[in-house]
């Protein structure tokens, strides 16, 4: 009998197993399952020092405990975390010889997106002779940010080559037993970024995650980690316009912003992961804890426009420890066919004098949930705090939702707290009268929608605002018959 | 220009248009006058294509070509302006921003490139000013919070930024007072011309005092039940309506 390629992959992958012995052959990947083991093997395979594998332990050890959240106003079948792998190695994504045999569908969304024919080839796998021009770029970016003294990273790097960074801050913002998915990362995660700006230092350039080669595609269990020393500034690009179709169906990254006295963080994403088809079969579930600590006079600027995964569980924060420190969340969520969002932000006045505004904006088409759930707590030493909240819904169509939840929590008398929300629909006599002057339904939808969502795209980089906004237009088109 | 035969339309199984005939010639200046739920707004929303509205019957022909199937942006394109008497409110989109779509999209239509930024500003302040529309006006979201008066202007800012070649004005004299309707009556004025052509539909003979008419339609259960010159509408602010309908019913 003839002994196949695939019988022989086959074998070696069982006798890896039976051995306990991996190999850095590109397809590598652990077995199905979630162990002591398996966590130990992770770190080991990172080569990571001790105190790195026993606060991965610790932290499984927390997890086994913990349970799913259930309160988001979601519904999704829980995912069996036995039946996942946890580890593969940084292995080449299945490469195409061309860009003929990368399917279609991607390839009209880049053109819509208006992405360069090199990026295509690279964002869709396909081979590509070296592009002279990100090599260069690359490098002078690299350059500029080494004379600067910033580092910028994988986590991974970062843990070999400033652990004490490391060290000092992982899990000081989120802790590895926050919740359940913050648990599950902080055992598992397989690698994400770093970045510290020291003392005094306004970044130049807009660090992005996309910039940094090397590390295309992101994990599984991406972890972040942004620490902006005294008087110092960034803004942080994360994600990506284009869309990404992973095959993992669960993602639950961390995200921990330190914003030290004086500093100014600005983080900005965009998320764009598969949705799933119309009719709601797939699509990746998207549980992430992203939160910041503001120290003095500092101040974290959130910015998010979502319009990817099926189920999205993610509340950028904000722990205003700090006298006059500041907190602001931005967002624009859009949900379509059968996505379902809960998604917002929490505020956590504790120091004196601090501010947070939080401007929210949820657009519901096709038989999609869109949630807002917003927690605003002021401390009893937070004298005089002040937010303000605005969540604003729009709605396409009649069989979407739009829900909000806002919680207020004070503790001082002096503190100011103000809420507003709009629900609105997209009227068919606004669409008649854009009709009139010659613009079409679907550009007349754009135009509503990109108006409803001015507030937040004006708070992004420039040229992400651009390609934001051509993304929303994406998202929604079909959804008005 | 456009040319309107034996129209019969309806909403809700309700026929409100019930064989209007009309026939507007370029350069021409029509008033449709009537009163309360004659079908004036319909007759507007209809040539304008609101699919609302369900065309029964007759024809509709604008530059000799059938334009009853057409979308209403496609009528847009063509050079249908309607001037609307309750304007929506678009919120977060600037009115610069909104006529910059507008115009594109019918040049895009037209098979032409964007118009150059320039050329664009230098437009919106020749046409802003003859209207007396002041730059931060222009970047207020459109019709927010827009007073009725600031509203009609906007309209007409509009009609005069895409030229069209057939305006329609629906009620745009309701809501204004004396001033603002002068500003609307001669922004219209100074943008009439040989190769264009207006139907102003109107309840009070007012605005005609200031906006002249070649010709004075009076419209009455879905029907032109007397044609003149604006003779007519003098006679009909002078003896009301119901001489309209008794002469109909006798």
């Amino acid at each position: 009998m003839a002994y196949t390629e695939e019988e022989l992959k086959k074998e070696l992958e069982s006798k890896e197993y039976e051995y306990g012995f991996y190999t850095d052959i590109d397809s590598e990947t652990f077995p199905v399952g979630l162990n002591e083991d398996i966590v130990r093997k992770i770190s080991e395979k990172k080569k990571e020092p001790q105190w790195m594998t026993d606060w991965r332990l610790e932290a499984f050890q927390a997890w086994k405990e913990m349970e799913e959240p259930d309160w988001p106003n979601v519904e999704y079948e829980k995912p069996d975390y036995q039946a996942i792998s946890y580890y593969s190695a940084p292995k080449k994504k299945d490469q195409y010889e061309s860009l003929d045999e990368v399917d279609p569908e991607l390839l009209e969304t880049f053109n819509k997106l208006g992405i360069s024919i090199e990026e295509q080839k690279k964002l869709a796998g396909v081979a590509v002779d070296i592009v002279m021009d990100s090599v260069s770029v690359a490098t002078t970016f690299k350059d500029t940010l080494a004379e600067k003294g910033i580092i910028f990273c994988s986590i991974s790097e970062a843990i070999q080559e400033y652990p004490e960074l490391v060290r000092r801050y992982i899990g000081s913002v989120v802790p590895p037993k926050d919740n359940f998915f913050a648990a599950l990362n902080s055992a598992v995660f397989s690698d994400g970024s770093f970045c510290y700006i020291p003392k005094g230092v306004h970044c130049p350039m807009e660090l992005s995650t996309y910039f940094r080669i090397n590390q295309a595609g992101t994990g599984q269990f991406e972890r972040t980690l942004v620490v902006a020393d005294e008087s110092s500034y960034v803004s942080y690009l994360e994600g990506c316009t284009a869309p990404s179709r992973d095959e993992n169906q669960l993602h639950a990254a961390v995200v921990e912003l330190i914003a030290m006295d004086d500093a100014e963080i600005k983080y900005s994403t965009v998320q764009n992961w598969y949705p799933g088809d119309k009719e709601g079969r797939g699509g990746v579930f998207n549980f992430v804890t992203k939160r910041g600590l503001c120290h003095n006079r500092s101040k974290i600027s959130w910015t998010q426009v979502e319009t990817g995964s099926a189920v999205t569980w993610k509340y950028p924060s904000c722990v205003l420890k700090g006298d006059h420190s500041i907190g602001e969340f931005y967002s624009i969520a859009v949900t379509n066919n059968f996505q379902q969002a809960d998604t917002g932000t929490k505020m956590i006045h504790l120091g004196r004098n601090t501010r947070s505004t939080i401007i929210s904006k949820g657009i519901s088409a096709g038989k999609s949930q869109n949630s807002y759930r917003g927690l605003v707590q002021v401390g009893p030493r937070a004298q005089h705090a002040r937010n303000f909240s605005q969540c604003d819904s729009l709605l396409m169509g009649n069989d979407c939702g739009a829900h909000t939840f806002p919680y207020i929590e004070t503790q001082n008398n002096s503190a100011q707290v103000e809420h507003e929300a709009t629900t609105s629909k997209i009227g068919e006599d606004q669409i008649f009268y854009c009709n009139q002057r010659g613009i079409d339904t679907e550009k007349a939808i754009a135009l509503i929608v990109n108006g409803f969502s001015k507030e937040v795209l004006n708070k992004l980089p420039m040229e992400f605002a651009v390609e934001a906004q051509k993304l929303l237009e994406i998202s929604l088109e079909g959804s008005v018959g | 220009m456009l040319t309107i035969e034996n129209l019969h339309a309806e909403v809700d199984d309700k026929g409100i248009l019930n064989g209007i005939d009309l026939d507007v010639k370029a350069g021409e200046v029509h008033a449709i006058m009537g009163p309360n739920g004659s079908g004036k707004s319909t007759l507007s929303s209809v040539i304008a294509g609101n699919e609302d509205y369900e065309v029964t019957g007759g024809n509709m022909l604008f530059g000799g070509e059938d334009i009853s199937e057409m979308s209403p942006e496609e009528r847009a394109h063509k050079g249908i302006f309607l001037s609307f008497q309750y304007p929506v409110e678009i919120p977060g989109v600037s009115v610069t921003n909104f006529i910059k779509t507008a115009i594109n999209a019918k040049r895009k239509a037209a098979g032409q490139d964007d118009m150059p930024a320039g050329e664009m500003l230098k437009k919106i302040r020749e046409k802003s000013s003859l209207l007396g529309i002041d730059s931060k006006f222009l970047s207020r979201s459109l019709n927010q919070g827009f007073s009725g008066g600031e509203k009609k202007r906007n309209e007409i800012f509009q009609m005069a930024m895409m030229e069209p070649k057939l305006a329609i004005l629906d009620e745009t004299d309701s809501g204004l007072d004396i001033d603002a309707l002068k500003i609307v009556a001669d922004g219209v004025n100074a943008l009439r011309s040989k190769d264009n052509a207006t139907i102003v539909i109107t309840h009070y003979q007012r605005l005609l005092d200031y906006i002249v008419p070649d010709f004075v339609h009076v419209l009455y259960q879905g029907k032109i039940v007397k044609s003149g010159t604006k003779e007519l509408a003098q006679e009909l602010e002078a003896k009301g309506y119901d001489w309209i309908k008794q002469e109909v019913a006798g």
